[in-house]
């Protein structure tokens, strides 16, 4: 467990075992191994960058080379009992439209993200007047995937007007799960389960 | 060309072999190789179809032109297709022409069956092979594996016989050939009918042959197997043995006399009537056809792991086409990996030296 990002192993430690688990933008496939082989899981991965999806294949996982704003109209409704988005909502195309998919193909998601309300990167934009460039966000601003930030509190407020529920949320600062109390000054990264 | 020289096994198939057309196919035999050494549980066995011109000669020399085997740098003792580990089985499809039941074979009456040999198809050609695994005592395979039409007649053996084999592995491959795919076959088709020599297929016992026919052929078809960049880097406009142009229709480029070298060496060791009924066989290929229209159908309740694999240059069958194969297997909710590997040379790259195929194929089938 302890060798996974501190969000994927939130995740990890709350599917439940033997579930259908779809991860997107599934990186070398370190969640989707631990589901495999820990949680008993059946899981499917999607990453856009095919020597990632190589590197799955030849540990033996499923990963398709696909692009998560394109790829999943594919997969039929309620297809997983969940979809996993692990720090991937920033850069999508609509993130608006890939939770809509998200919670289309997954009984519940899960959905990870940079939080970018956190007071480090409210501090280097008040104070710098510059993008921020963070621990969570260590990328400059005209080479970033991330396209479209998004804080705790936006999340919550997209995921109202989607009508999906907030089962749990976890967040993290400095690698350590920390209390929801004041989470959108405090946390660098947020981890949210969503129903509908 | 005469019948092959019978250096394979050959498994006489013990019952009529039923045909997609309604025909039936008596006393077919499949010429095969093996390498490595089958588990006692026959558990370790992988399936490698050939592709359209290839045969069973997949990590041996072929007895006809002394080459290596096909595939021999993906398959041997340490190999990413091990055997040292595994028992693989390679045999050449029905209608072909390298000791298995084809054209150029003896009917009941004696004769060669030239245009008589039945129209087969790519689930024909599985049959055979599925009769041939019946035969070795291999009621599973670990895996299936083909590239270009191998792996066409590898999806068809997932799709019709889907507890034949745990993985399926598919290369280059699609699942309906195009009306481009079978536009390129009717040119070569045309080109074998065309020659004086084709004799509306009865050149078995005649001297000539009609090599000049199947050789356009090949060289019409080879051109779809390479990349116009991979064309381009090897041949550019140079000119082939000559400082200048000669003004005549010698080969003077060296493309051309590239492609005629191609083509005059594959009649060595193909029999034209042959390549008619293989190229048919492709171009009524469409698995979506053969379950009600929708691919995702023929995938159903599978519980095979498949991986497709294509090439960014591959324009014979482009990553578009695996990408509709993938699609298809997620809305069945099969366990499917996709990767589109990134190399210079068009469709052959399947057959080229490619690390990182090395290392899927090795993940994949281990």
């Amino acid at each position: 467990m302890s060798s996974l990002r501190p969000d994927l192993a939130a995740i990890a430690a709350h599917v439940a075992p033997g579930s259908r688990v779809l991860d997107i933008g599934c990186g070398d496939g370190a969640l989707m191994a631990e589901l495999e082989s820990v949680s008993g899981c059946d899981a499917r991965g999607m990453e856009l960058d095919g020597a990632l999806v190589e590197r799955c294949v030849a540990r033996g996982l499923s990963v398709v080379q696909g692009d998560a704003n394109l790829d999943l109209a594919n997969y039929p409704d309620k297809a997983f009992d969940y979809a996993i988005l692990s720090q991937t909502l920033q850069t999508a195309t609509r993130p608006d439209l890939m939770l809509d998919e998200l919670l289309r193909v997954g009984r519940r998601a899960f959905v990870s993200f940079p939080n970018f309300a956190h007071w480090r990167t409210r501090a280097a934009l008040m104070f710098g007047g510059r993008m921020p460039v963070t621990r969570a966000l260590p990328v400059s601003w005209y080479e970033t995937e991330n396209i479209h930030h998004v804080t705790v509190e936006d999340f919550r407020e997209l995921a109202r007007l989607k009508g999906a529920k907030v089962e749990r949320a976890w967040f993290f600062s400095n690698e350590k799960q920390i209390g929801a109390p004041a989470a959108n000054w405090r946390a660098e990264f947020a981890v949210f389960e969503l129903s509908r | 060309m005469n019948a092959a020289p019978p250096l394979s096994p050959v498994y006489k198939v013990p019952h009529p072999l039923p045909l997609d057309s309604g025909q039936v196919l008596e006393g077919c035999e499949i010429a095969y190789e093996t390498y490595g050494t089958l588990a006692p549980d026959a558990s370790n066995a992988v399936l490698v179809c050939h592709a359209l011109t290839g045969d069973q000669y997949l990590a041996s020399p072929h007895p006809i032109t002394g080459k290596p085997g096909w595939w021999e740098r993906m398959v041997g003792p340490g190999k990413p297709i091990d055997t040292d580990r595994h028992f693989v089985i390679c045999a050449n499809v029905i209608g072909s022409c390298m000791g298995s039941s084809g054209p150029a074979s003896l009917a009941p009456d004696g004769q060669p069956y030239a245009m008589r040999f039945p129209v087969i198809t790519i689930r024909d050609m599985v049959r055979g092979l599925v009769a041939l695994l019946d035969g070795l005592g291999v009621e599973k395979l670990h895996a299936v594996v083909g590239g270009s039409m191998g792996g066409m007649q590898a999806l068809s053996l997932a799709a019709s016989w889907p507890e034949r084999a745990a993985r399926v592995l598919v290369i280059a491959s699609t699942a309906r050939h195009s009306a481009q795919n079978i536009a390129f076959h009717e040119v070569g088709r045309q080109a074998i009918m065309a020659d004086p020599a084709w004799a509306e297929g009865h050149y078995y016992a005649s001297d000539a042959k009609p090599d000049n026919g199947l050789a356009v052929a090949r060289m019409a078809a080879h051109i779809t197997y390479l990349s116009e960049a991979g064309l381009t880097e090897k041949f550019g406009r140079r000119l082939q043995d000559r400082e200048a142009k000669g003004f005549n229709f010698d080969a003077e480029f060296q493309v051309e006399s590239y492609l005629r070298y191609q083509g005059t060496g594959f009649t060595r060791r193909f029999d034209a009537n042959s390549y008619l009924y293989i190229t048919r066989a492709m171009d009524y290929f469409d698995i979506a056809e053969e379950h009600g229209g929708k691919l995702a159908n023929a995938f159903r309740g599978t519980e095979a792991r498949f991986c497709i694999v294509s090439f960014d240059t591959d324009w014979l069958y482009p990553t578009s086409e695996s990408r509709h194969v993938v699609h298809a297997l997620n809305a069945a909710g099969a366990k499917v990996s996709f990767v589109e590997l990134s190399a210079p040379h068009g469709h052959d790259s399947f057959l080229l030296e490619h690390d990182q195929l090395d290392r899927v194929v090795k993940g994949f089938v281990e």
